[in-house]
């Protein structure tokens, strides 16, 4: 594996590693331009390009903190897992999406389908349980689907998911397309089994060039109240993939500029092989882990505000300002423009109506007469 | 008619949608280079190739899983379980993902997939081996299960269980791989939540499906020499969708029923039947209707312990007369 030796120090939280501040910038930046060159300019400086990815992680942001609201206000029920801290992560990788290609997710899924262009409305209306909802009120926050837009779902079972994720890439090169997969998944599901059986096959089947799945590992420290380090004796997680024959690399998955380099060099690496690769994106997840982890026992005040100093919004904040892109009052205007964006879609969620009860009996088989539930 | 056995004729159904249809394939364990445990699928890998026709390394949860996925972007796996057994490690994926991901997606997807293997007992596998999980699958809604026991039924119901968009469970009866059977040339697809009337009789209605089914046919054979009675034998293929409709009907005419499953009493898909002929045609019962289990242990090796732990055509036999209230010894 590549090792980008982005991540120096360590410091003894309740077993959570905190990167240091990245120095990789600039080198990075020079990297990207030289393998950009004649694809059409470099990802990681262009600055409207940035603003743009700004826009995106403000508007994860405020969505995500609407949530939490609504949660608190009883308008959405069940679990809520928020992106909170982890944006740069799939907005850079989601940056690489072409056409045709397909995303897969665990339950931390919101901004994975907002990022598709999947109208945050629907996505709002799903969580508070409307029939304007983006799967009609019957998958809920750790659900969302947007097949047309690539999105092939959020799912509540960590781990079960990644073989789904193996299974399209092989059926994108059985087709004969160059789609690729994103297959994003927790430090969590490292352990369990589906993970381990799911990335052999994907090595395995990689050497044919029928494998290109791109393995995003969100490594947000913990799952749930666990941290890495008291789930598995050895914490590399990008190493893991080593066992299978996938190479892989990690990157400072609180720098937008860093993920981006990262994410389209390895989707067209994927895209042009036909084999995985994975990507370990260090992050941290400030929120707390769902709407109901009041407590947060297993972790420090400290810590949280060490890694909330790195936020990845805050960074590129400070880099549009730095490199004169945006100023303050364009910084805020963002922010607004994005408020009201927000609370539009919590006004469409929250006056939408409920699925009528006639929906409690579609969509559990397809093909043949209506289904009642009594033909067994 | 041409005769072929089980075995062929399951081949036969995956062969000629493999032909007609690009988009199917096959995986599993040991069924390309070494032709499949039971050799089901002897000669597909040259045939069909490697691309269509996967070796997959023992991870019955991740190619399930992964099968799951090509399914739901268009392809048609179908995969092999060894046997049945090996699908606990596999249920995650098959009850969270390929039952219920057509509904938690709003109807987004379909999961078009068969897996297939060998189901139930009587080849002295023992306690690990040896399992009937109609019930188990039958359970939750979103899969098909379907559990044929003739050559005709088995290539059939592989032709509609592949052109299903459903995902389909499907039970072999495993320990008739080589029994023969007339198979009519051709398309002879047969649908799904239609049982069979195996014998037609008046006295009395035995149900059941899978290998059990024969077991009752003998036994019906047997009233009728022995007691003159006449035995009705419904076999039904299919347990979801199921076709109470069937069943119902025969129960009118006979007033009598028995249920004849290989699994364990409780919990079971005998004890479904009861409860529908007891809702539908309880004013047409004579005798309240009896169930015949296998024994409440788990599978044991030694030969006369298995038989022991199975429905014997003795045990039937008995609950014939014992709802047709003849004497019964004891």
């Amino acid at each position: 594996m590549v090792f980008c030796g982005l991540y120096k120090a360590s410091f003894k939280g309740k077993g959570a590693t905190v990167p240091a501040e990245s120095e990789n910038t600039a080198d990075g930046a020079v990297e990207t331009q030289e393998q950009q060159q004649g694809g059409g300019g470099s990802v990681a400086t262009d600055g409207d390009r940035l603003v743009e990815l700004y826009k995106k992680m403000v508007l994860i942001r405020t969505f995500e903190e609407a949530t939490q609201r609504g949660f608190r206000q009883g308008k959405i029920g069940g679990y809520l897992h928020v992106y909170i801290g982890q944006e740069a992560v799939a907005t850079g990788f989601l940056d690489a999406y072409k056409e045709g290609d397909r995303v897969i997710t665990a339950y931390r899924d919101h901004p994975h389908v907002l990022l598709l262009g999947s109208d945050p409305k629907a996505v709002m209306a799903e969580l508070y349980g409307k029939g304007t909802g983006i799967v009609k009120g019957k998958g809920g926050s750790m659900h969302l689907f947007d097949v047309e837009k690539g999105f092939m779902g959020g799912y509540g079972i960590v781990g079960g998911h990644i073989p789904l994720g193996v299974g399209f890439a092989y059926a994108q090169r059985y087709e004969e397309t160059d789609h690729i997969t994103q297959l994003y998944l927790g430090d969590g599901s490292i352990s369990n089994g589906a993970f381990h059986e799911a990335v052999n096959l994907s090595g395995l089947w990689g050497k044919d060039g029928m494998n290109p799945c791109l393995f995003i590992v969100e490594n947000n420290q913990y799952g749930m109240g666990t941290s890495v380090e008291r789930t598995t004796a050895m914490t590399d997680l990008a190493a893991k993939f080593d066992a299978y024959g996938v190479e892989n690399e990690k990157v400072d998955g609180m720098d937008i500029e860093a993920v981006l380099e990262v994410a389209h060099r390895a989707a067209d690496r994927v895209r042009e092989t036909g084999k995985p690769y994975a990507v370990e994106a260090l992050t941290y997840r400030t929120a707390p882990h769902g709407a109901a982890d009041f407590f947060e026992k297993y972790r420090t005040k400290d810590e949280i505000k060490q890694w909330r100093e790195r936020d990845p919004i805050g960074q590129l904040e400070q880099k549009l300002i730095e490199r004169e892109v945006v100023d303050e009052d364009g910084i805020e205007e963002i922010k607004n423009e994005m408020k009201e964006t927000i609370q539009e879609v919590v006004r469409f969620a929250d006056e939408s109506d409920e699925p009528p009860l006639e929906e409690l009996y579609t969509d559990v088989y397809t093909g043949g007469g209506v289904y009642t539930g009594e033909e067994g | 008619m041409p005769e072929m056995t089980y075995r062929e004729a399951l081949r036969a159904g995956m062969a000629e949608e493999m032909e007609r249809d690009e988009k199917v394939l096959l995986m599993g364990e040991d069924i390309g280079v070494y032709g499949g445990t039971h050799l089901i699928t002897d000669g597909f890998l040259d045939r069909f190739g490697k691309k269509r026709v996967i070796d997959t390394p023992i991870a019955e949860g991740g190619f399930t899983g992964a099968a799951i996925g090509m399914a739901m972007l268009g392809l048609k796996p179908v995969v092999e379980m060894m046997t049945w057994n090996f699908s606990f490690l596999a249920a995650d994926q098959i009850i969270q993902n390929a039952a219920k991901v057509r509904y938690f997606s709003g109807g987004q997807v379909e999961v078009p997939l068969v897996i297939r293997g060998p189901n139930g007992g009587g080849v002295q596998l023992s306690a690990q081996h040896t399992h009937s999980l109609e019930n188990m699958y039958g359970h939750f809604p979103g899969l098909k299960v379907v559990s044929p026991v003739t050559p005709n039924d088995a290539k059939g119901m592989m032709l509609t269980a592949i052109r299903d968009p459903n995902p389909v469970i499907f039970l072999e009866a495993g320990a008739l791989y080589g029994t023969k059977g007339e198979v009519p040339d051709g398309d002879n697809a047969v649908e799904f939540g239609k049982a069979r009337v195996a014998r037609e009789g008046t006295d009395v209605t035995l149900i059941s499906y899978g290998r059990q089914v024969n077991l009752c046919v003998r036994v019906a054979e047997k009233l009728e020499e022995e007691d003159g009675v006449s035995a009705e034998v419904i076999d039904l293929r299919s347990l979801r969708p199921f076709d109470s409709e069937t069943i119902v009907e025969s129960v009118k005419k006979t007033h009598r029923a028995v249920a004849v499953q290989e699994q364990w009493r409780w919990f079971g898909v005998a004890s479904e039947v009861a409860s529908i002929i007891q809702e539908q045609a309880f004013d047409y019962l004579d005798a309240p209707v009896i169930r015949v289990s296998g024994a409440e242990v788990p599978a044991p090796y030694a030969r006369n312990l298995e038989l022991a732990a199975f429905p014997s055509e003795e045990a039937v036999a008995q609950a014939a007369r014992q709802v047709l209230y003849q004497e019964v010894s004891a």
